[in-house]
């Protein structure tokens, strides 16, 4: 499997996005918030009079808050059903080829990687853990239900 | 190969559902030939199509029914009930098969030449049920068109929405910047030119609701076969045009709203003819335009629905309180109907009746922005009336802000908007529940703020309140920081983490490109704890006493069109509305305004209306509305100093000083009297006529004649006097001023005899206006 990855940087953590999957990486400025929705919708955004609903992706790992006070945040724009969302990382680092399969983690991970864990993927940059976006979108709701 | 397998897929669905209308129109008229013809086509085309594919079962049964319809076309055979029930089963097969095609899966083994065998003369067939349609005649020429996908047209408008956002951008950054006037005017330029491509646009994605109603006559036919009951269709209005979206919305709950009326409402021939109606039920549909909604109306002439059998069910479910249910209102007690959990029929049949339905019915357009609403006498028949928006994605809304956060609640759920710290509105808290007092009445009150979770710089008196009716639901009040503008949005769905909320309806971008929030009303008030059922039906409140005891008389300061300070009374303001000048237009001798639905009589026109829009007063004396032009709102003020009256009584009663600053004070009273003028004593004034209800030729036939000379006409079910009865039967001549009665053979039967013949059009109408003479 030669799919490419996005590398990003979620909570300190290397991981890395199907780049299919990502329309593109920009950079959100406006964020209003969404009131009474689940905690790891950051708010909305628009990009090119597309309204983008932002995750938080560490509030969806539930590994804290991402600091958005200082104005610009970096995000990966995907596309689920039809709705774009914008999801917001620390760092968006390079796009590299995937080296060989996917396969499973066996090491513990902590409990918000285990659930959007794909596998882990062998990169020219080591091994990365593969990121289920649509459990990052899908937050921790998902579980609760 | 995929491709032409696609398009005759295509080109047979198309004719397949132009064809429902037509089976049935023939079946009930076998002699028609343009309709035995189309309906020949189709198998022929099928046929000459299979030929080409390898579909040995398709050809096999179109060749079959080709054959058959060939022989009638010629005159060989006569059309009878088996023939056409056998030439519908096949084509219904047919039907089958293409969706099997187009899916892609393989048809059922099976044999079809018990179909086949059905069109043999002779052959022993299901007896045809007696169903007549009567369809729209005469179809022109099809206009030329082409065949797009529905995705690509999607990407079009969307596109366009988001050209549309561009230029508002662009706009604001050009007012920011100073610019060339040339500039300017290409920029304008570029304007029109997109507002005209978004119109155009839109009108791509609009579908004659004719699509939706081709299918009725077939679906009723089917019904009442089942049921044993006769029905006849009656369709209008398939021109009307509507979102395809839309269309495909309200598919459902159409349907199901017909089932019903077949089920329940429409009788069995022989109960219609005991309760003295024909033995064939009408069951009419008809589409309208009304603004920006359209109106479909589904009556029938059945036995109606018992409010008073509803309650008692209601009762008995639990979903009414005993002392609450003797309390509602004719219209509260039909409302029931939407109560889940509901059903009125006796025994639950396949079709409809199984308490889920009406509840689903009513969700389901509200979900789209509509509203159901039922009216039934019962004996008479129900009319059933869904009111939906044009589309589902430009919505005209207000936009509010709480706390610094804009949002849009969209227009059609806003009732009117009250500031709290004017006179006519007290907020009390019951238990920490807030209930504001507008007008006399008592409407739960929550702060938006609250609902949000968000904290709110302005206090609970500062605020403004939004009276909001969802659809269908009751009013409640809610309060917001500010009030910001009238907007048409754009609405987009938004993500199902934000849907999840229940308080939004959609998305939108805002002029400066920032998205916004639309609120979803109905969903507003259940987070924010407001029991919308039970509050209509407690909330009977009588007029306060401290109603009567400000003295000071408020009134509205305004500015008149012609510049002029003006005044108001602001207890007969309604409310205010902004029209296109395009609303104005004279008629029955005076500028009359179309608000909605309503047309007004319109006052206050003195100085050019403007370009685009006109802002009117809706003034209302409690039985009547009128409109008053106007240029804009100065104030909310009241009367302290002394009115100066005017010497002639006229539209202006005097002068005073408000303010500081002289205005005139505006009579309504002067302006009801001459704007209303005859219209007045119309309405109200209007003497009564009594007809016997169950007698259609009466209700058909002589009701509009009876109206339009002046008269309101009552049925059976009226108690109070009748300034006239119209019978047909001289012994039941009762309590009126005057009886007329009407016999149905050209000459009179005896000397004594003063009945009219019922055709004598002369005689009747002299009749009747001596009789609305003496009466008055």
């Amino acid at each position: 499997m030669n799919e490419l990855l996005l590398i990003v940087t979620i909570a300190g953590q290397r991981v890395a996005l199907p780049a299919a999957a990502v329309e593109s990486v920009v950079e959100l400025d406006t964020l209003i918030p969404v009131p009474r929705a689940a905690p790891h919708v950051a708010g909305l955004s628009a990009l090119r009079s597309r309204v983008l609903t932002v995750i938080d992706c560490m509030r969806s790992l539930e590994l804290g808050t991402s600091d958005t006070s200082d104005g610009i945040r970096e995000a990966a724009v995907v596309e689920l059903d039809g709705h774009h969302y914008a999801l917001i990382v620390d760092i968006v680092e390079d796009v590299v080829e995937a080296v060989g399969d996917l396969s499973p983690v066996r090491a513990a991970m902590g409990d918000g990687w285990e659930r959007v864990s794909k596998g882990m993927v062998e990169s020219e940059v080591g091994p990365l853990l593969l990121v289920d976006v649509e459990a990052l979108v899908s937050g921790v709701e998902t579980r609760a239900a | 190969m995929d491709d032409l397998i696609a398009d005759f897929v295509a080109e047979s669905r198309e004719m397949l559902e132009a064809l429902g209308g037509e089976i049935v129109a023939w079946e009930a008229n076998p002699d028609d030939r343009p309709r035995l013809d189309s309906i020949f086509r189709f198998v022929h085309t099928v046929k000459g199509n299979c030929g080409f594919f390898d579909f040995p079962r398709l050809e096999a049964l179109s060749h079959a029914a080709e054959d058959a319809l060939a022989d009638v076309r010629a005159g060989r055979r006569h059309p009878d009930g088996p023939l056409v029930s056998a030439v519908l089963v096949i084509i219904d097969r047919i039907g089958e098969m293409i969706a099997a095609i187009e899916a892609g899966v393989d048809f059922p083994e099976g044999d079809d030449s018990a179909l086949i065998d059905a069109l043999e003369p002779g052959a022993e067939g299901a007896a045809a049920p007696v169903v007549t349609a009567v369809a729209e005649h005469a179809r022109g020429a099809p206009p030329r068109t082409i065949r797009l996908s529905v995705e690509l047209l999607d990407r079009v408008m969307s596109t366009v929405s988001d050209m549309v956002l561009a230029r508002n951008e662009l706009a604001r950054r050009l007012r920011e910047t100073p610019t060339d006037v040339s500039v300017d005017g290409a920029f304008e330029r570029l304007s029109a030119i997109i507002a005209e491509m978004r119109d155009a646009i839109t009108r791509t994605r609009m579908q004659r609701i004719e699509n939706l109603f081709v299918a009725l006559p077939r679906m009723v036919r089917d019904l009442s076969a089942e049921l044993g009951r006769q029905v006849l269709v009656d369709i209008e209005g398939g021109d009307v045009e509507l979102d395809r979206e839309m269309i495909e919305m309200i598919r459902d709950p159409l349907t199901h709203i017909i089932r019903n009326a077949v089920d329940h409402g429409i009788e069995t021939p022989a109960e219609r003819l005991k309760a003295g109606k024909r033995e064939i039920g009408i069951l009419s549909v008809s589409a309208r335009q009304s603004g920006n909604q359209i109106l479909i109306d589904i009556q029938d002439d059945g036995r109606g629905i018992d409010g008073n059998k509803l309650v008692e069910k209601a009762v008995a479910a639990g979903l009414v309180e005993k002392k609450e249910a003797g309390k509602l209102a004719p219209r509260e007690q039909l409302a029931l109907i939407f109560e889940a959990g509901l059903s009125t029929a006796k025994e639950v049949t396949a079709i409809s009746g199984r308490g889920v339905g009406m509840d689903v019915v009513r969700s389901n357009i509200e979900r789209i922005g509509g509203i159901v609403e039922v009216d039934s006498t019962p004996g008479e028949g129900t009319r059933m009336t869904l009111r939906v928006p044009l589309t589902l994605t430009i919505i005209p809304a207000l936009t509010v802000s709480i706390a610094g956060q804009h949002f849009a609640i969209p227009r059609s759920a806003i009732v009117e908007i009250v500031r709290t710290n004017g006179g006519s509105v007290t907020l009390d808290s019951l238990g920490g529940a807030g209930v504001a007092t507008i007008r006399g009445s008592r409407v739960p009150e929550v702060a938006l703020a609250d609902i949000l979770g968000l904290e709110s710089a302005v206090a609970r008196e500062d605020r403004n309140l939004v009276v909001l009716r969802p659809a269908g639901g009751d009013v409640y009040a809610l309060g917001v920081d500010k009030i910001h503008d009238h907007e048409e949005l754009v609405v987009k769905p938004a993500a199902p983490q934000v849907m999840a909320t229940g308080l939004y309806a959609g998305t939108t971008l805002a002029d400066d490109g920032s998205p916004i929030l639309l609120f979803d009303p109905a969903g507003l008030a259940e987070v924010g704890g407001v029991k919308l059922e039970a509050q209509d039906r407690t909330a009977r409140v009588a007029e306060g006493p401290e109603a009567a005891a400000p003295k000071a008389v408020s009134v509205l300061l305004f500015r008149g069109l012609d510049g002029a300070r003006r005044a108001l009374r602001l207890a007969v303001v309604d409310r205010i509305e902004e029209v296109p000048v395009k609303a104005i237009k004279p008629g029955a001798g005076q500028l009359r305004v179309q608000l909605g639905e309503a047309i007004l009589p319109l006052a206050g026109v003195n100085d050019e209306l403007g370009k685009e829009k006109v802002r009117v007063f809706r003034l209302n004396d409690g039985t009547h509305e009128i409109g008053y032009a106007f240029r804009e709102v100065i104030d909310l003020s009241a009367i302290e100093n002394e009115i100066i009256p005017a010497e002639n009584p006229a539209e202006i009663s005097g002068v005073t000083l408000i303010a500081g600053e002289p205005a005139e004070i505006v009579d309504a009273h002067w302006l009801f009297a001459h704007h209303l003028g005859s219209a007045a004593s119309a309405t109200t004034d209007r003497p009564i006529c009594h007809l016997p209800s169950g007698d259609p030729w009466m209700q058909n036939m002589l009701r509009p004649i009876v109206e339009a000379v002046g008269y309101r006409v009552v049925g059976d079910d009226h108690d109070a006097q009748a300034d006239l009865v119209i019978t047909s039967e001289p012994r039941k001549a009762g309590k009126a001023a005057r009886t007329i009665v009407l016999r149905s053979e050209p000459d009179p039967t005896g000397k004594g005899d003063e009945s009219i013949y019922r055709y004598d059009r002369a005689g009747l109408l002299m009749a009747l206006k001596s009789a609305g003479g003496k009466s008055r």
